[in-house]
C-alpha cells in the first residue's frame, strides 16, 4: 500500500448523547480515492468534517501526512490549507467574483503575489471548464458550474488531500456528470480523495476503495466491484438493495 | 423671525448637530463592529461580554447616559476630557452617543451576519483562513452589505438623538438652541417648523440613500 496520508485512529465523537463516530480506524494512502457510503445519519459527513476539524472529536487521533491535527489557532489554519473541502452546497463566497473566490486562499494564506495567483486561478478554471465565467459572481452560475469553481478553489491551495461531502446531491441531474467528470480527472491525476457519495458510476470508475458506514461504525470496506456486487455484511446488503431499487 | 435668525446662530447650531452625528456615527460604527465581532466569536467569555453590553446599553435611556457622563464620570469621578467645560461636554456627548448607538450597530451587523449562510464561514476556514481573516475577507463584508438598511435606520435615529446632548451641551446644538429661543422669545410655530425642517433635510436624503444602497449592494445569493 502507498504511504499513508490520512490516518484516523480510534476516533470517537458524540453529539450530546448520540454516539456518531464509534472507534473509527481509517487509513488513506497517498493518491488513494476512498468512497464513504452509508445510510442517512450514519456519520459520513461527520467523519469527513472531523478530518479538517470542522467538527471536533473527543478521543482518538487524526494525522495528516504524519502531522497530528492541531486543536486550534494558526496551526490548525495551516493544516486546513493542505486539506481541500468541497461541500454539498458549494459555499462559494457570494460577494466575490469567481476569480476572487479562487485566488483568496493563495493570496491570503499562502502569500502568493496577486498576478501569479490570478494566472494560476485562470488555469484551474480552464481545467474545470468555467474559465469564461471568471468575472461573474457565484449567483450568476448554475449549480454545476459553482461546484466546479468550488473544486478549483480547493485545488488552488495545492491540497494534499481533498474531501468531498456529497458534491453532486444538490445538483440537477443534467449537471451531475459535468462535476463527476472533473472529479474523475482529478482522481486520475493522482489526487488523494475522500468522497461521500452514492454515485456508483463514479465509485466504479475512480475509486480504489469503498468504506461502508452504518450507525457511526465502519462496517465493511472493499474495492468498488467487490462491494457493489458481493457485499459481505447484512447491513451493506440491505443498504445496497435499497439504493439499487431506485 | 428674521431677527431671531440674526440673533441666534441657528446654522452654527445645526453645524454642531452635524459634527456630533458624524463623530458619533464613526464612533458607534467602530465600537459596534467590535461588539458584533465579540458576539460571533468562538470565545464564550467574549460572546457573554458582547451580549451584556448590548442588553445593558440598549435598555438604558440615552438621557441617563448623557447626564451620567458629565455628572457621574466627569464631575464625581474626575474623568475630564478637557479643562474647558464646554469642550469636555462636547466630547462626552460624542462618546455617549457612540456608546449608546454601538449597541444598535452591533445588532444591525448581527442581522447582517444572519443573512450569510453558515457554509461561507466553513468554506473560509477550510481554505485555511484564520478567524480574523475569515471575518475580514468573508463575513464582515457580507454582514455590512446585508445590514445597510438597519444601519441606515440607526444613523437616522442617531442624528435625531443628538438632540439629547442638549442636556449637557446647552444651546450649542440645534435642540438646545431651539429651547433657548423659545425661552427668550416665546414659542413660535415658524421657528419650530424651521428646526424640524432642518432635521428632515438631514435625515430624509440619508433614508433614500440607504434604501437605494441596500438594494444596489445586496449580495446576490
Ligand atoms: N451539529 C449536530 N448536532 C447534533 N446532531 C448532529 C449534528 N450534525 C449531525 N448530527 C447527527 O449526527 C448523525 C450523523 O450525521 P451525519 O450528518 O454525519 O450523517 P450522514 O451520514 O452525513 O447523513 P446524510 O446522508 O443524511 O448526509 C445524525 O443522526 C445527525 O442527526
Ligand atoms: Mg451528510
Amino acid at each position: 500500500m502507498a504511504e499513508p496520508l490520512v490516518v484516523m485512529q480510534d476516533v470517537n465523537k458524540h453529539f450530546g448523547d448520540l454516539h456518531v463516530l464509534k472507534d473509527i480506524n481509517l487509513t488513506v494512502g497517498k493518491g488513494e480515492v476512498v468512497i464513504l457510503i452509508g445510510p442517512s445519519g450514519s456519520g459520513k459527513s461527520t467523519l469527513c468534517r472531523t478530518i479538517n476539524r470542522l467538527e471536533t472529536f473527543e478521543t482518538g487521533s487524526i494525522s495528516i501526512d504524519g502531522k497530528q491535527l492541531p486543536e486550534e489557532g494558526k496551526a490548525l489554519a495551516d493544516l486546513r490549507a493542505d486539506v481541500g473541502m468541497v461541500f454539498q452546497s458549494f459555499n462559494l463566497f457570494a460577494h466575490k467574483t469567481i476569480l476572487e473566490n479562487v485566488t483568496l486562499g493563495p493570496i491570503k494564506v499562502r502569500g502568493v503575489p496577486k498576478a501569479e495567483a490570478d494566472t494560476r486561478a485562470r488555469e484551474l478554471l480552464e481545467r474545470v471548464g468555467v474559465a469564461h465565467q471568471a468575472a461573474k459572481y457565484p449567483a450568476q452560475l448554475s449549480g454545476g458550474q459553482q461546484q466546479r469553481v468550488a473544486i478549483a478553489r480547493s485545488l488552488a491551495m495545492n491540497p494534499k488531500v481533498m474531501l468531498f461531502d456529497e458534491p453532486t446531491s444538490a445538483l440537477d441531474p443534467e449537471m451531475i456528470n459535468e462535476v463527476l467528470d472533473v472529479m474523475v480527472e482529478l482522481a486520475r491525476s493522482g489526487m488523494t480523495m475522500i468522497v461521500v457519495t452514492h454515485e456508483m458510476g463514479f465509485a466504479r470508475k475512480a475509486a480504489n476503495r469503498v468504506v461502508f458506514l452504518d450507525g457511526g461504525q465502519i462496517v465493511e470496506q472493499a474495492d468498488p466491484e467487490t462491494f457493489f456486487t458481493n457485499p459481505t455484511s447484512e447491513r451493506a446488503k440491505d443498504f445496497l438493495s435499497k439504493i439499487l431499487t431506485h | 423671525m428674521g431677527d431671531i435668525l440674526s440673533n441666534y446662530n441657528v446654522l452654527g447650531a445645526f453645524w454642531v448637530t452635524i459634527q456630533l452625528s458624524v463623530l458619533a456615527a464613526i464612533g458607534s460604527l467602530l465600537i459596534g463592529t467590535v461588539v458584533a465581532i465579540m458576539r460571533v466569536s468562538p470565545v464564550a467569555v467574549l460572546r457573554g461580554l458582547g451580549t451584556a453590553y448590548v442588553n445593558i446599553i440598549r435598555n438604558t435611556p440615552l438621557t441617563l447616559l448623557m447626564v451620567f457622563s458629565v455628572l457621574g464620570l466627569s464631575l464625581l469621578l474626575g474623568l475630564q476630557i478637557s479643562e474647558q467645560a464646554s469642550t469636555n461636554a462636547y466630547w462626552w456627548a460624542v462618546i455617549m452617543l457612540s456608546v449608546y448607538h454601538a449597541a444598535f450597530v452591533c445588532e444591525a451587523l448581527r442581522s447582517g451576519v444572519n443573512t450569510i449562510p453558515a457554509g461561507q464561514a466553513e468554506a473560509a476556514r477550510s481554505i485555511g483562513l484564520t478567524f480574523a481573516q475569515s471575518l475580514r475577507e468573508v463575513l464582515l463584508p457580507q454582514a455590512f452589505r446585508g445590514a445597510i438598511a438597519p444601519l441606515g435606520s440607526t444613523l437616522i435615529a442617531l442624528i435625531k438623538n443628538t438632540t439629547v446632548a442638549a442636556l449637557i451641551l446647552g444651546a450649542t446644538e440645534a435642540a438646545g438652541t431651539l429651547s433657548k429661543i423659545t425661552e427668550n422669545e416665546g414659542a413660535q410655530l415658524p421657528i419650530f417648523f424651521l428646526f424640524a425642517l432642518g432635521f428632515v433635510l438631514l435625515t430624509l436624503p440619508l433614508g433614500v440613500l440607504f434604501t437605494s444602497m441596500s438594494q444596489r449592494l445586496a449580495v446576490k445569493r
